[in-house]
């Protein structure tokens, strides 16, 4: 086949072709690109691009790459900081991950990424590769990556499509996660119709390094050499970025012609480890990983960040399959692939360590002293362009946004109108309802499939309400991550639902006596071309970026998602946010339940009449509207703080935050950890907060946690809350004697018949 | 181009779950008449000139020795290709 | 004492392994798969993973390694080596313990908490256990049934070679329960669950009294030390 490099005159477009005949007719339309973005390019290029320029435009212009509805929005994250915020930011947005200082000379990197249109085509691939994707973009910072999250949110329980959704995602990300020798340490899973053909599939992944081994995505030195190395370059996803993220799918199912990445975990693992050698060894001057858009994402953005040139010569990467054209090499997706630049004097060493690993690289070429991206095919100039002007300065939009026709209907559509519970009888029976619903059923059937224990750093994982790894042995210094979103919550408000998001997140990291420190996200939006879509993302990164300069945490860099609809059925608004948080040793981290007997259960913060958007609304009585709790931030950081200092000195034993479902699920949920009964009165929290049993038990008021404290502890603990000002409230109390949660007024409830409804749900629908 | 196929199948007597597991597939979507499946390997061996009589050999000592698990498995045909 | 793990090309739980080796009092030595040079090591771990992504069988190609080959030379002679899950794959593909193992019963991956029987306390990793002593080990795998013919498995009933039996619950259709097996020796262990995720307070299974509180893996470690220490 290629066993000699000569390519005879091969038909291929060339940059002298593109002058000699300017009128040819290409196909941007089917690429992806609009009219005035291809007429864009060729002002910038001074004739008509060839068609693998016009390829690399269009898959870097696609939405996906480009960020370009959304990049006048995210500019918000980067904008509202303050410099204390900055304080431990060492790389913020724009770059593959975020990384922040974690002290000792330590530092983390995460990010969460989303792979949603391809999961639903293909399941298993597509969320297998997802993971790979993510971890890859963690190792290109220079990292080791530590533990992996997602978060799922699927269709319908009951529709068979969603079991094979299901099935292939858990298997896909079972697969490669646990092939790659990384913890699985916490997420979430979301059952709701409104995702029926548009799933979610969210991975993040977590890294930690020393600070001098940070890397960037950058080519600076003329000379130094480009070198791609890896698995083989196929035709994976071949116009999967640019076709795929910037389409929806017709009612009828996916009319795109599937283009799906392949992954292979093992050669992720062996990559990981020649990579983190490479690092090590200092050999290398810049790094890429290859994700969506490969080398012409990976060439066109090392040039670009470094602000130099490259020289490339095409015909050197290694090919999986012959026959692919060069345009078809530009825009593989091909996995398992990373780009790193290379003084000279280091490609022995480079060699060295790649061949002891065996994986192949190609040296595709160099870094040059000129503010252009040359590739060559053979002999012939096939892309001859300004690098910024294929990564970094995209179009840019500002579409138009417009409030929903329905938003005032829905807003006005108050839950408060819905039927409550008459009698203790109908309240025991709808928390046993609630509790064995998928949304709050125990989701250990997924979660068993995923490793938890690999690299023996974790501290924390499901079900507790973040996950947490140790980074330092010696000191016992870790980080905890905690992932939320409510798309209930941002329908109703997406200005609101967003802050929640981060609220609770926040809160999540907080109940493990961590204190949070950065944020990540990821966007899931329906078709920006739509004004109302477009209205609820602007709201939303408002009020995500408003939050965190509240909170006083930024953003570290995160993933936008749009085209999540089929036909005019968008999704929920569902902007999920990551938390990242800090513990100065994790031998001090707080479990979700409780496991002591009789300690006091102490409730934190005020409950008020709030289930509009709740589990309770929606599950119990199929109802959407109305506004969602509202969020008090400076409550939220008080809590914080007082639960950082209550753990500091070892005065809480378990810590478990009310989020959805309300305080009747997290009792619960608390009580079944680790299987140990409970005494609980709310009377005094009824006449307090001026609420009705319903209320007390399915509200989704913010800002609460319930805590368990020691009988010797009592006292100190109560008195921290009263100096902090956080209301504290005792509703009860633990007792490891009996097999009952005892809801006075309520219900006396087994927790062999809590636990067999919990239990059993997610397996009678997918097992 | 030459080549030698090696075709591999769990033995007789063990449990084959794959095979199970796509039996009871088979059978879930219609197909009553299979009782039952077993699913094996076939390998190809590529070789850039004519196959001898010690290339058979060997690749028969490789095959029960590294290519199966005499244990779990047996060599159930070795075949030249031309 | 110094004790040697094995890193193959997709190896997991090697570093682990080490952690355990240091917790239990010993020095780790890491060992590269393509050297047969075992660096006068007083035993050998095989971690787990998915050496060479458990291509044609699992652990068949890290079977053929040069470090195997001569972990195979040196277990005749009474080198103390543990099989660790994917470890426990190379012993069997070596033939250095009888049976082979296969994909799980119920087909997906599983990682929990298993509670096992140590039915032989005369091996080199397991002296420092009481006879039929239970102990909670993780467990984590998807190819982890273990499969025998028949008069296999009468030899190893009756000549007490089956080291670990799994109790309460049979996690992937394993042949009489047998979750790990020592050759007639006792110096070779090959089990499916991973006593190195089971040696340190905070990071180990739930117990009754705290959560991820179980070491019960400690003791394997500790045992091969003592031996070294005696001999």
């Amino acid at each position: 086949m290629f066993k000699n490099k000569k390519l005879a005159a091969s038909g291929v477009d060339t940059t002298e072709h593109a002058v000699a005949e300017p009128d040819r007719d290409q196909p941007w339309k089917e690429l992806g690109l609009k009219q005035d973005e291809y007429l864009e390019i060729k002002n910038i290029l001074g004739r008509r691009p060839t068609s693998s320029e016009l390829a690399m435009y269009s898959v870097m212009w696609s939405e996906h790459c480009s960020y370009k509805s959304s990049k006048i929005y995210l500019r918000q994250f980067g904008e509202k900081v303050t410099d204390q915020m900055k304080e431990h930011l060492m790389v913020g947005m724009g770059e593959n991950a975020g990384v922040v200082d974690i002290g000792e000379g330590l530092a983390v990197t995460f990010k969460v990424e989303s792979h949603n249109h391809p999961s639903y085509i293909e399941p298993f691939q597509g969320a297998a590769t997802g993971v790979g994707g993510i971890v890859r973009d963690i190792l290109s910072m220079g990292a080791r990556p530590i533990a992996v999250m997602d978060q799922l949110r699927f269709g319908a329980p009951e529709n068979p499509d969603t079991a094979r959704v299901v099935h292939g995602v858990v298997d896909g990300i079972s697969f490669y996660g646990n092939c790659l020798g990384l913890p699985n340490i916490g997420g979430e899973t979301v059952f709701d119709s409104v995702y029926q053909g548009n799933p979610l599939v969210n991975a993040l992944s977590i890294g930690a390094m020393k600070h001098e081994d940070l890397q960037l995505a950058k080519a600076s030195n003329p000379g130094d050499l480009v070198i791609l190395f890896g698995a083989r370059t196929g035709a994976d996803g071949i116009g999967g970025v640019s076709v795929l993220a910037s389409e929806t799918f017709e009612s009828t199912g996916p009319t795109k012609r599937p283009a799906v990445q392949v992954g292979d975990p093992f050669a992720e693992k062996v990559l990981i480890e020649c990579c983190l050698e490479l690092f090590h060894a200092g050999v290398v001057a810049g790094i890429q990983d290859l994700g969506g858009a490969g080398i012409s994402c990976a060439t066109s953005e090392l040039a670009s960040n470094g602000g130099k040139g490259m020289k490339v010569q095409l015909q050197n990467v290694l090919l999986r399959d012959q026959s692919l054209t060069p345009e078809e090499i530009l825009m593989s997706e091909s996995q398992e692939r990373m780009c790193a630049v290379v003084p000279k004097k280091q490609l022995k060493a480079f060699e060295k360590i790649v061949q002891k690993w065996e994986v192949e690289y190609s040296v595709l070429g160099e870094v040059i002293d000129e503010d252009r991206l040359y590739i060559n095919w053979g002999h012939e100039e096939i892309v001859n362009v300004p690098p910024r002007t294929v990564a970094h300065d995209g179009p840019v939009y500002d579409r138009p946004v417009a409030l929903p026709q329905y938003q005032k209907a829905l807003n006005d559509d108050s839950s408060s109108f819905l039927k409550r519970a008459e009698n203790a009888t109908e309240l025991a029976a709808q928390l046993m309802q609630l509790i064995a619903t998928p949304n709050q059923a125990d989701k250990s059937w997924i979660t068993a499939q995923y490793d938890k224990y690999v690299m023996g750093n974790t501290a924390l994982s499901m079900p507790d309400d973040s996950g947490m790894v140790r980074v330092s042995e010696e000191t016992g210094l870790g980080v905890a991550l905690a992932t939320d979103a409510n798309g209930k919550y941002a329908y109703l408000n997406p200005y609101e639902g967003a802050r929640l998001a981060l609220a609770e997140a926040y809160r999540n990291v907080a109940v493990t006596g961590a204190v949070p420190r950065a944020v990540t996200n990821c966007l899931n939006f329906g078709s920006p071309e739509n004004p109302e879509v477009m209205w609820q993302f602007k709201e939303a990164t408002a009020g995500l970026a408003d939050a965190c300069l509240e909170l006083g945490i930024p953003v570290t860099g995160g993933n936008v998602s749009f085209y999540n609809q089929s036909g005019d059925i968008a999704i929920y608004p569902t902007p999920v946010v990551g938390v990242l948080g800090v513990i100065d040793d994790v031998a001090r981290r707080i479990p979700s339940g409780w496991q002591d007997d009789g300690n006091n259960i102490y409730l934190l913060g005020n409950t008020f009449d709030e289930l509009d958007g709740s589990a309770w609304a929606k599950d119990l009585h199929d109802h959407l509207g109305g506004q969602p709790p509202k969020v008090d931030l400076s409550k939220e950081i008080e809590l914080a703080e007082l639960l950082h200092g209550a753990s500091i000195q070892g005065l809480i034993e378990s810590a478990h935050d009310i989020s959805e479902g309300g305080l009747g699920i997290a009792v619960l949920e608390a009580a079944l950890r680790f299987n140990v009964g409970a005494r609980i009165w709310l009377g005094e929290m009824l006449e307090r907060d001026a609420i009705d049993m319903t209320a007390a038990l399915f509200s989704e008021s913010q800002s609460r946690v319930i805590v368990t404290v020691g009988r010797e502890d009592d006292v100190k603990f109560q008195a921290l809350c009263e100096a902090r000002g956080v209301p504290c409230l005792r509703i009860g109390v633990t007792d490891a004697t009996s097999s009952m949660v005892e809801i006075k007024d309520v219900a006396d409830l087994k927790l062999d018949d809590i636990r067999s409804g919990w239990v059993n749900t997610l397996p009678e629908l997918f097992g | 181009m030459p080549k030698i196929i090696v075709e591999i199948m769990p033995k007789q007597d063990l449990l084959d779950p794959q095979g199970k597991a796509v039996a009871n597939a088979l059978q879930r979507s219609g197909n009553k008449e299979i009782s039952a499946v077993r699913i094996g390997k076939r390998i190809e061996l590529h070789f850039d000139r004519p196959i001898t009589d010690q290339d058979m050999e060997n690749v028969s000592a490789q095959a029960s020795s590294f290519l199966s698990n005499d244990v779990i498995e047996d060599v159930v045909a070795i075949t030249k290709e031309d | 004492m110094k004790i040697g793990v094995i890193t193959y090309p997709g190896t997991l739980d090697d570093r682990d392994a080490q952690r355990a080796i240091r917790l239990a009092g010993g020095t780790p030595v890491p060992l590269w798969h393509a050297d047969d040079d075992l660096k006068k090591v007083d035993a050998v771990v095989l971690p787990g993973g998915f050496s060479y992504g458990d291509y044609l069988r699992c652990g068949a190609i890290a079977a053929q390694a040069p470090a195997t080959k001569e972990v195979i030379k040196l277990a005749a002679q009474g080198l103390p080596v543990l099989g660790i899950c994917n470890g426990f794959q190379i012993l069997v593909e070596s033939h250095l313990l009888p049976g082979g193992l296969i994909r799980n019963e119920k087909q997906h991956f599983v990682c929990r908490d298993q509670k096992l029987r140590v039915e032989n306390s005369n091996t080199a990793w397991t002296s420092l256990f009481e006879e039929n002593e239970e102990i909670l080990i993780p467990l984590k795998n998807g190819e982890g049934g273990y499969i025998a013919t028949d008069e296999t498995l009468k030899m190893l009933e009756a000549e007490n070679r089956i080291a670990f039996r799994y109790l309460d619950t049979n996690p992937n259709g394993s042949m009489n329960d047998i979750a790990g097996l020592t050759n007639e020796r006792g110096n070779v262990v090959g089990l499916m669950p991973h006593p190195e995720h089971a040696v340190e307070p905070g990071f180990g299974p739930d117990t009754n009294i705290a959560m991820r509180s179980g070491v019960d893996g400690l003791k394997f470690f500790q045992s091969v030390l003592k031996m070294a220490v005696n001999s």
